[in-house]
């Protein structure tokens, strides 16, 4: 059954990856056997291109996407410079760790409100700064660049990117690197840059490109942020998609394909920019000036990251206060009084939603934990040279889903469905759920497993046991820690996933996601927020199980737990 | 306890066709053979083989022999050949006694105990007080001392009633006051055991101070890792 794994895992990704590529590319050129398409035709293309907006659309996915993502890696790179060895780190860290667990919707919505004309910032500085005594009528969220989007983009995509690069940093040996650039002329901040920062990059690369992927695609951020006419591309699919004509899904085949081609470009485009930095810092790097990296820049690094954390910090908590609020007029900064009403109201409905997102959430976690485990596990007791290069080959495949855009994939695995006469529901959902959820478990697990010391498990079968009762025995109780954060984090992306529970739900799985993103268009701030928290509130004690499990467990173990 | 022989048949061990170790020898019962050789002279391959961990890039001919059994197809767990590293490697997981009763087989209930667990906890104990650690089984490993941890994990093999015992610089990380009392401990439990051992290590001072037959290994070639 374990010799299977990695095959089972293998086509449990690449199955509705080749499926859903396929249902995306067949209608996109007019043939959909539903609609009777039997003909191959490019007048799906010549329509969507005669869609208004269409080319504003692509700009500002790639404007979005590109931007969000240079800006996230730049805070993190700038702050780790500048903070490398200092206690604000330690800090950031603990600040920012819960923040990995806010979905992108409940961050988008609590960026909202933290800058929307009527929102925090607003009330903050008036009247006494801006003279406003009602919300200005400013266009702030829903600008025609994204560049709110970008701002929620940005504020998600920094705590998992600086917690990423502190994951990997250790294996640097930052400090000897640090102090051997130093002791060569380099003040601090440079030496960071010039020392360490060329090696943590490329560790750093892949949840880089997922940034990137994901920025350039996304419907639920753009939903809620996002400029609305023209909207990015991953929007306007969507409503081609849910229009009433259903010859306007070849549209929505076709620009969905579109988003692809896009994705790619913008993939493209920051592995283009990769090489010109590379470049030009190879140049600097043996340049000798040691000045380069100015003081105002490191103070930026100081304070950019910072800011951002604190940020969301500051527009989560405002959530839980504003559904909780009682009138709040304008100016004032903080509400009247406190009521439940909203609550009481919600709680019904949101009691509902968190059913379902933690049933299905729950089960995409622990199918993608055993599949990855077994993956893992079968590579580990196979040595051979062949295996490993074929195991390379599998995790490419496994880690694909990271780099793939949501909106074509979702969208063909649909249409393949509906053509072979499945109907959309809680299985397909949870088929969609695992696939996007199982290389976040990957990269969480692959380490560990790597760097576990192969003696324990030679240890075992020495003392008699077989491989099996060595797994379980040997191997897992010491990996209990990656393990529960491999399912934590499991349960975090698959509570976060909002078109493939929309698309391959057909609207009729209602999540807490896809609730809380339908409700931001439009909805009552109060009951918005409400929901927004009941979503992160679903990750969060999943991570707070994760880290107190293996302690509680291993309390009377100094050799674990805590020294993890 | 009845002795155990252990036979090493005309072994070779080649990588990419180039001969890393050839080795022919007879181990008796309570008797030390000690590989030696300087790092990269194919040691640690050799005592990989013998425990059944060959990495599938090396080739092996020969016979390993167990009490006149030819183990050398067979899985590791199977062999009954213990292993000692350099590092006593208690599982972090388990106490001071879950780690003996880890490797202790099942069987050999004596019938004035019925529950076979209380026979094995017994056993469990009576290895702990040999060695000085009496109520130690419920501690966390973590907390004992480096030379009670020597004494677990040499005990923690012995229970787990091994035919033969590959030790693995098992003396290299120890300080040098605990050194010779953990390797005359050690050496004289094989002995008593009736266990063949064989020693691989770069250091004379670990050979046993009664002896037994040496031999040398010599890197092969000089561009080989």
């Amino acid at each position: 059954m374990l010799r299977l794994a990695p095959y089972l895992t293998a086509g449990l990704v690449a199955g509705p990856i080749a499926v859903g590529l396929l249902g995306v590319t067949l209608p996109a050129f007019g043939l959909l056997p539903g609609l009777g398409g039997d003909m191959a035709t490019l007048a799906p293309w010549f329509r969507l291109l005669d869609q208004p907006g269409l080319g504003r659309s692509v700009a500002v996915a790639l404007f979005a996407g590109l931007g969000s993502t240079l800006i996230a890696v730049l805070l993190v790179f700038l702050f780790l410079a500048a903070a490398d060895g200092t206690r604000l780190l330690g800090w950031m860290r603990r600040l920012v760790a819960p923040l990995l667990a806010v979905p992108h919707a409940a961050a988008a919505v609590g960026v909202a409100f933290l800058i929307a004309p009527s929102g925090l910032l607003a009330r903050l500085a008036s009247p006494w700064a801006t003279g406003w005594q009602r919300p200005p009528d400013l266009l702030i969220v829903h600008d025609g660049w994204g560049l709110a989007m970008i701002a929620g983009l940005v504020a998600k995509e920094v705590p998992f990117l600086l917690l990423m690069c502190l994951a990997v940093l250790p294996s640097l040996d930052p400090t000897r690197r640090l102090a051997i650039a130093r002791s060569l002329g380099q003040p601090p901040f440079t030496a960071w840059l010039k020392a360490v920062a060329p090696g943590l990059y490329p560790l750093v690369r892949l949840p880089v490109f997922a940034v990137l992927a994901f920025a350039c695609s996304t419907a639920d951020v753009a939903l809620i942020l996002g400029p609305t006419n023209p909207p990015p591309l991953a929007v306007a699919v969507l409503r081609w998609f849910a229009d009433p004509d259903l010859s306007m899904r070849l549209v929505a085949s076709a620009g969905a394909l579109l988003q692809l081609l896009v994705s790619l470009a913008a993939m493209a485009a920051w592995w283009a920019g990769e090489r010109v930095v590379a470049g030009l810092g190879r140049g600097w790097l043996t340049g000798g000036a040691p000045g380069v990296a100015g003081r105002a820049v490191s103070w930026l690094g100081l304070a950019g990251l910072p800011a951002v954390a604190m940020s969301l910090t500051v527009a989560i908590l405002g959530l839980a206060v504003s559904s909780l609020a009682g009138p709040w007029r304008f100016p004032d900064a903080l509400p009247d009084g406190l009521t439940l009403a909203v609550w009481a109201r919600s709680l019904p409905a949101i009691a509902g939603g968190l059913a379902t997102t933690l049933l299905l959430a729950a089960l995409a976690a622990v199918l993608a934990t055993v599949a990855v485990l077994a993956v893992l596990e079968q590579a580990a007791r196979r040595g051979r040279a062949a295996d490993r290069a074929a195991g390379r080959a599998l995790h490419g495949l496994l880690y694909l889903p990271l780099l793939l855009p949501q909106v074509p994939f979702v969208f063909g695995l649909v249409v393949g469905a509906e053509t072979v006469g499945l109907a959309p529901g809680h299985g397909l959902v949870l088929v969609g759920h695992v696939v996007f959820v199982l290389p976040y478990v990957l990269l969480v697990l692959a380490e560990p497993y790597r760097r576990f010391d192969p003696r324990w498990i030679m240890l075992g079968a020495t003392l008699g046991a077989s491989p099996a009762r060595t797994f379980w025995t040997v191997r897992l109780p010491i990996l209990l820690g990656p393990c529960l954060a491999a399912l934590a984090v499991g349960l975090a992306v698959s509570v976060g996933q909002y078109l493939p529970t929309l698309l391959l739900g057909a609207g009729r799985v209602e999540t807490v996601t896809t609730a809380a993103v339908a409700l931001a268009s439009g909805g009552d701030r109060r009951v918005v927020g409400a929901w927004a928290l009941a979503q992160a509130a679903v990750p969060a004690a999943g991570f707070a199980l994760a880290l107190l499990l293996p302690r509680l467990a291993w309390r009377r173990r100094r050799g674990l737990g805590a020294a993890r | 306890m009845t002795g155990h022989r252990l036979r090493l048949d005309r072994l070779t061990i080649a990588l990419g066709g180039v001969t890393l170790a050839a080795i022919d020898a007879t181990v008796g019962p309570g008797e030390v053979l000690t590989v030696m050789g300087p790092s990269g002279s194919g040691k640690s391959t050799l005592l990989a083989f013998l425990a059944g961990f060959l990495d599938p890039a090396f080739s092996a001919g020969g016979r390993v022999l167990l009490d006149g059994e030819d183990v050398t197809g067979r899985p590791a767990e199977a062999r009954r050949i213990g292993l000692l590293f350099q590092d006593p490697l208690l599982f972090p997981h388990l106490s001071v006694g879950g780690n003996l009763l880890f490797g202790m087989p099942r069987h050999r209930a004596p019938r004035n105990c019925a529950p076979r667990e209380c026979d094995r906890r017994d056993r469990m104990r009576a290895a702990l007080r040999e060695v000085g650690l009496e109520g130690y089984a419920d501690r966390d490993p973590a907390t004992l001392s480096g030379g009670q941890k020597a004494r677990v994990a040499l005990q923690r093999l012995l229970l787990s009633e091994p035919r033969a015992v590959l030790l693995d610089e098992p003396f290299s990380r120890l300080d040098a006051a605990l050194r010779g009392e953990v390797r005359d401990l050690v050496f004289a439990r094989l002995r008593d055991a009736g266990l063949p051992a064989v020693l691989v290590t770069h250091d004379a001072a670990d050979r046993p101070a009664d002896g037994g037959e040496v031999v040398h290994l010599c890197p092969p070639a000089p561009h080989l890792p």
